[in-house]
C-alpha cells in the first residue's frame, strides 16, 4: 500500500497559502518550494480560458508538470482559491479520475469550512474538520 | 415552496433586530452593518454555488450566473432584466422582489425600503468580489415591490 497524496496545499486568491499539509519528512521545505513553482503553472493554464474555444472550463487542472520524484495535480475554484496536490511519482495507483475525486473532496470541505461564521475570509485555515479530510487524503488507504 | 419563507422571516427579524438595538440617529450604520452582513453570507454562497459550475468566460458570464442561477438559488426567481452600458454599469431589475412583496404596494413605506435592500445589496457585491469583481452596489425603487440594483464595478 502506498500513501496517497505526499501534500495538499490551499492557495489564496491573491497566492498567499491559506492551509499547507504535508507527510512528515526531513525536507518539508522542498513541498514549500514545489507548491510555489506550481502557481506559475495555474496561472498559466487559467490566463488561457476564454481566449480559445475549446480551453479547459473545467475547475480541475490536472497534471501541472512532474519532477523526478513527484507529480503535481491542480485545480482553481471559480473564486480563483487554489488547491495543489503532490503525489509521489511512483504511485501509479493514483489515476486521473482518483485526482478529480480528491479535488472535489477538497472543495466540498473548504466550501463547508467557508461557511463557517467565525471563519474571516483569508485568514489561514485552522478548522479540524478541514484537516480531517485533508488527512484522510493523505493516509494509505 | 416552504423553504424560503424561514430565510424571509429571518430576514425581517435581522433587520428589525438591527434596527431596534440602535438609536434613530444610527439609521446609516444599521445599513452599513446588514450591507457587511449581506456582503460575508455572499462570499460563502458564491463558493457553495459555483462548486460543480464551469469557468466563467467573462464578466457577462459572471452576471449572467448572478441573475439567473445565484438569484433563483437565493429568491426562487430569476432576474426579469440585465441591462448594462459595457463600460461596468450593470442594472438588474426584479419586478417583484421577494423582501418587499409583504410591504404595501402604494408610496406609505416607502422610506422603509433602503433597509430592506441592505443586505441583498451586500450578497451581490460578495458574491462578485469572490469571483474577482470589485464594485460599488446600490438599490432603487421607484415603485413596490419593483426594485433596481445597479452595480458599478470598480477598475483600477
Amino acid at each position: 500500500m502506498s500513501n496517497m497524496a505526499v501534500c495538499v496545499a490551499v492557495i489564496a486568491k491573491e497566492n498567499y497559502p491559506l492551509f499547507i499539509k504535508t507527510t512528515p519528512t526531513d525536507n518539508e521545505l522542498q513541498f514549500y518550494y514545489t507548491v510555489h513553482t506550481s502557481l506559475d503553472v495555474v496561472e498559466e493554464k487559467i490566463s488561457s480560458v476564454g481566449k480559445n474555444a475549446n480551453d479547459l472550463r473545467e475547475l480541475y487542472l490536472g497534471l501541472l508538470y512532474p519532477t523526478e520524484d513527484y507529480k503535481v495535480y491542480g485545480y482553481v475554484t471559480n473564486t480563483k482559491v487554489k488547491f495543489v496536490v503532490v503525489v509521489e511519482s511512483s504511485n501509479t495507483s493514483l489515476r486521473d479520475n482518483e485526482i478529480r475525486t480528491m479535488f472535489k473532496r477538497l472543495h466540498g470541505a473548504y466550501v463547508d469550512m467557508l461557511s463557517n461564521p467565525f471563519y474571516n475570509p483569508g485568514e489561514n485555515i485552522v478548522s479540524r474538520k478541514f484537516e480531517n479530510v485533508v488527512m484522510g487524503m493523505m493516509k494509505q488507504d | 415552496m416552504a423553504d424560503e419563507v424561514p430565510f424571509e422571516f429571518l430576514h425581517m427579524e435581522l433587520v428589525a433586530h438591527i434596527h431596534n438595538t440602535s438609536t434613530k440617529e444610527e439609521n446609516d450604520t444599521c445599513i452599513a452593518k446588514l450591507e457587511s452582513l449581506g456582503y460575508r453570507v455572499g462570499l460563502s454562497l458564491i463558493e457553495r454555488f459555483t462548486k460543480d459550475c464551469s469557468r466563467f468566460k467573462d464578466e457577462l458570464d459572471m452576471m449572467k450566473f448572478i441573475c439567473k442561477d445565484f438569484w433563483n438559488l437565493v429568491y426562487k426567481k430569476q432576474i426579469d432584466n440585465l441591462r448594462t452600458n459595457h463600460q461596468g454599469v450593470y442594472v438588474l431589475q426584479d419586478n417583484k422582489f421577494r423582501f418587499l412583496t409583504q410591504l404595501s404596494n402604494g408610496k406609505q413605506y416607502m422610506e422603509a425600503a433602503p433597509k430592506y435592500l441592505a443586505f441583498p445589496c451586500g450578497l451581490i457585491r460578495g458574491a462578485l468580489c469572490s469571483l474577482g469583481i470589485n464594485c460599488i452596489v446600490t438599490a432603487e425603487v421607484s415603485a413596490m415591490p419593483a426594485c433596481k440594483f445597479q452595480i458599478q464595478i470598480q477598475r483600477l
